[in-house]
């Protein structure tokens, strides 16, 4: 029987949390986001998740393919890839616009650095970026809620930036205004991000600090000039900062590893997404500000080595 | 106030199936095989040769040097032969093998005591280093060179560990459920011997009812000189490691490469305090020790008080057998113990925990691409960032690694325990140390 013993290095045993049980625990974060859109805008909701979700799926196990590597398409990561990116388009955009917006978030966004784990940009996100530069008016055209026709209306930061008109708190905090498909929904991207972060799928120290950051110069802003800039409670349930607080700027592979590195990528996401909201011309600076965040996050990282346990303060 | 320290993880206890069973004896072993290193630091030079006669408790090998400890017979017999044997930490070493007379003849050579007043610090401590007394909590640190302060330093705290972090092992709780008088007054001498002003009995939150049993103890008149002070600290891994233990109860660092000493304190576990006590008192040398035998093939889970150089499969046969095929047998706890490649293996003066673990208990996953969620730095106790050290030991960027200090690891697998992708940072990094531990020697 001698033989049969198995030698290994410790610890022989291991916390049952895996990278699949990561990615599906972020996909069932999302349900309240993907309930909340399809009550709002309905067909076109279901369309442009299931566009996305199985684009991203295919890209990814065409290009696993292609680079002979295993298809681990059953890992989640397309899924909520594709989720993501559904959440930041608008709901009315063409399918076809929504498939290319998938194969360049999977492949160039994460496929092209080697995979799961490499990619240095949110591919989401990334996606998103290249479909705003390529079809800027697709990407800008939004839905009233409750309307099946893309029926152009502004989101309520573009009410706010270019009309200064206020959207009620009410139909921010519920959703029931135009926007990305998933950014709309305070509500529901507040309970998910709940579940999100009692189950440590993710960790707290970015949301909260790119939303304190956030909430503080908004505040500020507001408090020096009310007729130009909104308040705090407006940047917040405005546009995607909830939802690129709570699941973009969260994604484990493009966010520091270290604590302190954590606090810096919130801050400056916070930072970055109230001066681009108030001086750039666009009316949404989520996207830019994560996106920027996370190309300095290797450089974060180097520099936010921990204190050595043991060693002078 | 539950008090504990930064990091961490917290696995399952898994100490039910031996936690409410008093300490039983284990059957005197037809033969023993006593290992010539038990401790850290040299190894021991036989005293015995094939055909010397011996008695329990009678030195067979000791060294001269400071750091080492002597090794006594556990059991009354013949010495067979001194030989190379299956070792639980280094692979395999020499060993006496004794043949057992059934009768357990003791060794007398060294006084009882009955009042400890009447020695001197020396006289304890060598009565400490003659008895063989080294730390049980896993390290096995001999116990003399710790109670003997270098010159010029002092400490203001001694640091009593009952916290048992480790999953499955019970042995130090049930010592201090059905010994506590004995390791107050382990710990009394200890703290006579180290000049501390201070003592904290450091408990996890699950052992409440040792930390009842032992505040009893210390309610005693006698006692209240001691200072002594029971510590509930919160139940996660490795709560018990020193640097965490002094983190937790005291907010000190100790420095890297440093000793408690450093941050001016003394760190002992419970069972050894106990053996101090047996060997002052009663004469006792360490020729037994508590084990606890458990995990999910063994038919009757249990604390065994075994004679050291006890095969495992004896313990196995006197626990009534095997219930299900064995996939892994560790010696000490499931975190930071070592896998075993023969039920030859002897138990040892630090063997705590004899796990007997089915394929089912030791979940193994595939290993997946790092997604650089930084849990393992999360709960590194030592601020490290293991995934990155993985990365440069994993390129042979040695200088990197210690830039990143490697050699700081206390090993305590945090980090590849709590890896969602399965990589076994932990082995990594030990490799890295190795490595650096080499190239800082060639130069």
């Amino acid at each position: 029987m001698n033989k049969d013993l198995t030698v290994s290095s410790s610890p022989h045993m291991l916390n049952k949390l895996t990278v699949p049980g990561v990615m599906w625990g972020v996909a069932i974060s999302l349900v309240p986001v993907v309930i909340s859109s399809v009550i709002f805008f309905n067909i076109l909701a279901i369309r442009l998740m299931l566009t996305c979700v199985l684009s991203c799926v295919i890209s990814e196990a065409a290009i696993q393919k292609l680079r002979g590597k295993k298809i681990a398409i059953k890992d989640g990561s397309a899924v909520v890839t594709g989720l993501l990116l559904a959440m930041v388009l608008p709901p009315a955009l063409p399918v076809w616009t929504a498939v290319i917006g998938s194969i360049v978030a999977i492949g160039l966004g994460k496929q092209l650095f080697g995979g799961l784990g490499y990619n240095i940009f949110n591919p989401a996100l990334l996606g998103r970026a290249f479909l705003m530069a390529a079809f800027p008016t697709l990407l800008t055209k939004w839905t009233s809620p409750f309307t099946l026709d893309a029926v152009t209306q502004a989101t309520p930061l573009g009410l706010m930036k270019f009309s200064q008109i206020k959207t009620p708190y009410m139909d921010l905090f519920l959703g029931n205004t135009a926007g990305s498909l998933g950014e709309t929904a305070a509500l529901a991207i507040l309970i998910g991000g709940g579940y999100l972060f009692i189950k440590r799928y993710a960790g707290w120290r970015i949301p909260l600090s790119f939303i304190v950051t956030a909430s503080i110069l908004g505040g500020a802003l507001h408090a020096v000039n009310p007729s130009v800039f909104p308040n705090a409670a407006f940047h917040l349930l405005s546009g995607g900062l909830l939802l690129g607080a709570i699941f973009m700027a969260t994604d484990p592979v493009t966010s520091p590893v270290t604590k302190k590195g954590r606090w810096i990528f919130g801050i400056g996401c916070g930072i970055l997404v109230i001066v681009i909201r108030s001086w750039s011309g666009l009316p949404e600076g989520v996207m830019y500000s994560i996106l920027l965040m996370n190309g300095i996050t290797p450089l974060v990282n180097r520099y936010t080595k921990p204190r050595r346990f043991g060693a002078k303060r | 106030m539950i008090k504990t320290f930064p990091g961490g993880v917290q696995p399952a206890c898994l100490k039910n199936e031996t936690i409410d069973k008093l300490i039983k004896n284990a059957p005197v072993p037809r033969e023993v095989i006593i290992p010539l290193l038990q401790h850290t630091g040299a190894p021991c030079e036989p005293m015995v040769s094939a055909g010397s006669r011996v008695r329990t408790g009678q030195v067979i090998a000791r060294s001269d040097k400071f750091i080492s400890s002597p090794i006594h017979a556990s059991i009354s017999g013949t010495v067979k032969k001194i030989d190379r044997y299956p070792h639980p930490v280094i692979g395999s070493f020499n060993a006496v093998f004794i043949e057992g007379d059934g009768a357990d003849t003791k060794e007398t050579s060294i006084k009882k005591t009955d009042n400890v007043n009447l020695l001197s610090e020396d006289e304890i401590r060598d009565i400490v280093r003659e008895c063989g007394i080294v730390g049980l909590g896993g390290a096995a640190f001999p116990t003399h060179v710790k109670l003997a302060l270098p010159e010029g330093k002092a400490i203001d705290s001694f640091i009593l560990n009952g916290s048992e972090c480790e999953p499955y092992l019970t042995c130090d709780h049930r010592l201090m459920l059905e010994n506590p008088a004995g390791i107050i007054e382990g710990m009394a001498m200890m703290l006579r011997l180290t000049g501390a002003s201070r003592a904290y009995i450091a408990i996890e939150s699950n052992k409440i009812g040792a930390a009842f049993a032992l505040e009893k103890i210390l309610r005693d008149k006698r006692y209240n000189t001691l200072n002594a002070k029971i510590v509930i600290l919160k139940t996660k891994y490795p709560q018990g490691a020193e640097r965490s233990l002094i983190k937790s109860i005291l907010n000190r660092e100790v420095p890297p490469r440093g000793l408690p000493l450093d941050v001016g304190c003394v760190v002992s576990n419970v069972g050894t305090a106990f053996a101090v006590y047996e060997a002052v008192f009663n004469g006792k040398p360490l020729y037994e020790r508590v084990v606890t035998v458990t995990g999910s093939c063994v038919a009757e889970p249990s604390n065994l008080r075994v004679r050291i150089g006890t095969p495992v499969k004896d313990l196995v046969d006197a626990l009534g057998g095997l219930k299900k095929d064995v996939y892994k047998i560790i010696f000490g706890g499931p975190m930071m113990g070592l896998a075993q490649l023969s039920l030859d293996t002897p138990v040892i003066k630090g063997t705590s925990g004899i796990l007997f673990l089915s394929k089912e208990d030791v979940a193994e996953y595939a290993e997946t691409n790092c997604i650089r969620c930084g849990r393992c730095v999360d709960v590194c106790p030592l601020n490290m960032v293991p995934a990155d050290i993985m990365r440069f030991v994993k390129k042979e960027q040695y200088e990197r690694a210690i830039e990143y200090n490697v050699e700081d690891c206390i090993e305590c697998g945090c980090c590849s325990y709590e890896c969602p992708s399965k990589i076994p940072l932990f082995q990594w990094i030990k490799l890295g140390k190795t490595e650096v531990l080499n190239l800082r020697s060639a130069k």
